[in-house]
């Protein structure tokens, strides 16, 4: 083969980082700089372990516009009542400086793949490799209405936590006794395949203690529950007789903000509370990276590297990933460590490994102290070139609250692991 | 051809014609332990609620782990994960974790 090896040790070479208000590193010896885009599990990951598994000689610098670290899951448990906004939140002190990351918090306006420099609006950067940690951005193209901040104040996505979040558990609980909650749920793929039926069970532990005359209507895009269908179903009538009203094959055509009405292919249908989860894609830095090639939607990569299959130099990593695998939190950091780790062998030239394998988890609670979990571990298929479920996963055989205890241990010991 | 493929290729290549097998494993292994980490924290330093896996006697990691599959030792998620790995993996994850340190545990404190 016509390429030196010294050609993945040049790395380094070029790298300059350009004028930035808030920046101002000495250019250190190091093999390269990676510039991490977004600070979410997979992009705090993907920074923390280049960091360790290069020991340092490795240059990373996240961009993130968000002062804090808020977590997804477990953010139902809000909606439930037995989680504070607040315990959900967190600084990225401890992960800058236990690993020497540099950070910097911006908006990224322009990504050019062609010089390697990523532009922001106070600012530009040059990357020896760009990871994209972009999660993901809503599709507002069928539901135009709910473009906007004010239509997105009225009727909440909650999808991203947050203030978003906040303003759901608010209007919850100013909603009649008697109310209709009214929750949409778009076709798969979307982040966390198991939320949205989380949400409902969150929402009713809610209203069976507080309003227990209000309803559910679920309406879902989707042919039947997408994530541990059994498990819901079950449930759903053992805990909250009566208050879930289930419709799948329910598409949402339009969405009349005032009056929160909604109106699906066969009927129309008015909330009190209004809750609309819309369809996603890969978040902006991968539509300016330019690689979104799979239905305009999200991002082909190579399982071996999380690298564009268009764009040299740019990984993606978590939610954008086009993959048949569930867009969880946990996958979202273990694609990262994939990733990170392919980026260390290049840039100190060693084999990368040809054969990934690693495992991923999801808790759901249906009451404040119970859950259940859908686990697998996924290996590498070298025929097929994707990751692929091993035998022996599935979800458990009921809801427990030992199970709702180990999801509380899930979450420290993950927020542990991607912040600190 | 472009450029990015042939070198991971390449990559590729050195790892299958005679480079050493077990800095391939450990590469392998450091990624399969890292995905613990989610419920066993950092190189197996769990932060609470879950067995600390960092420093753990081989021998009884490998039991316990072939005593998830088997389902002789009851678990909530662990057979599921202990099913979908190798014996080869799970003999190289007992050496990586009882190589790792054990470290205090550090959470991240919440902003509230
Ligand atoms: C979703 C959370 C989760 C993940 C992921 C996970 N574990 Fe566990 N692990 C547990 C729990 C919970 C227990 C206690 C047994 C049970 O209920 O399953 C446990 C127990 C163990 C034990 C027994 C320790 C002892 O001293 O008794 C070993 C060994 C272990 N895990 C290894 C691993 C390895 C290796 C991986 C990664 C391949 C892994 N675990 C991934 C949750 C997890």
């Amino acid at each position: 083969m016509a390429i030196d090896r010294r050609d993945f040790l040049k790395f380094s070479a070029g790298a300059t980082l350009l004028a930035h208000p808030v920046l101002s590193f000495a250019k250190a010896r190091t093999r390269g700089r990676v510039v991490v885009i977004g600070g979410g599990y997979a992009g705090a990951t993907a920074a923390k372990y280049l960091r360790m598994w290069s020991e340092g000689t490795i240059e990373v610098v996240v961009i993130e516009p968000n002062q804090h670290f808020i977590s997804c899951p477990l953010s139902n448990l809000v909606l439930g009542g037995s989680k504070h906004i607040g315990e959900l939140m967190f600084a990225y002190d401890q992960l800058k400086s236990q690993h020497g990351i540099q950070w910097v918090r911006d908006e990224v306006t322009a990504i050019d793949s062609q010089t390697r420099t990523v532009k922001m609006t106070r600012g530009q950067l040059s990357y020896d490799r760009l990871i994209v940690a972009p999660g993901v951005d809503f599709i507002y193209d069928q539901l135009p209405t709910l473009q906007g901040i004010d239509a997105q104040i009225a009727v909440p996505h909650a999808w991203k936590a947050g203030p978003q979040t906040v303003n759901l558990q608010k209007q919850l609980m100013a909603m009649a006794d008697n109310g209709v909650f009214v929750i949409s749920v778009p076709k798969a793929p979307y982040r966390c395949p198991p939320g949205p039926y989380e949400r409902i069970s969150q929402v009713a532990f809610y209203l069976k203690q507080h309003k227990p005359k209000a309803k559910i209507i679920a309406l879902d895009a989707n042919p039947e529950i997408t994530s541990k269908k059994g498990l819901f179903t079950k449930a759903w009538a053992d805990l909250y007789p009566g208050m879930i009203d289930y419709r799948p094959n329910s598409s949402l055509v339009d969405v009349d903000i005032a009056t929160r009405t909604v109106k699906t292919e066969f009927e129309t249908v008015k909330a009190d509370v209004l809750n609309v989860i819309p369809p996603q894609r890969a978040g902006k830095p991968a539509q300016m990276a330019g690689v979104v090639n799979i239905d305009k939607r999200w991002c082909e990569v190579d399982f071996l590297t999380y690298e564009s299959k268009v764009a040299p130099n740019i990984h993606i990593v978590g939610d954008a990933v086009s993959a048949a695998l569930p867009k969880s939190a946990h996958m979202a950091t273990s694609q990262a460590r994939i990733c990170a780790s392919a980026i260390v062998c290049a840039m100190n030239g060693q084999p990368i490994d040809p054969s990934p394998v690693f495992a991923n988890t999801c808790y759901s609670y249906v009451t404040d102290k119970m859950a259940m979990h859908v686990a697998h571990v996924y290996r590498y298929d070298a025929a097929k070139r994707v990751m692929v479920a091993a035998e022996g996963g599935g979800v458990s055989d009921k809801p427990s609250e030992q199970e709702g205890d180990y999801a509380q241990y899930w979450a420290k010991n993950i927020w542990s692991d991607v912040l600190t | 051809m472009q450029k990015h493929d042939m070198t991971w290729m390449l990559l590729i290549s050195l790892m299958a014609f005679g480079s050493a097998n077990a800095e391939d494993d450990a590469i392998h292994i450091r990624t399969l332990a890292a995905s613990c980490a989610a419920c066993h924290g950092t190189n197996g330093n769990s932060v609470g609620g879950t067995p600390v896996l960092a420093g753990l006697d081989q021998g009884h990691f490998t039991s316990q782990m072939l005593a998830f599959r088997s389902g002789e030792r009851a678990s909530t998620v662990m057979h599921r994960h202990a099913k979908g790995l190798t014996p080869a993996e799970i003999e190289q994850l007992a050496h990586y974790f009882a190589a790792q340190p054990r470290t205090a545990a550090i959470t991240p404190t919440p902003v509230e």
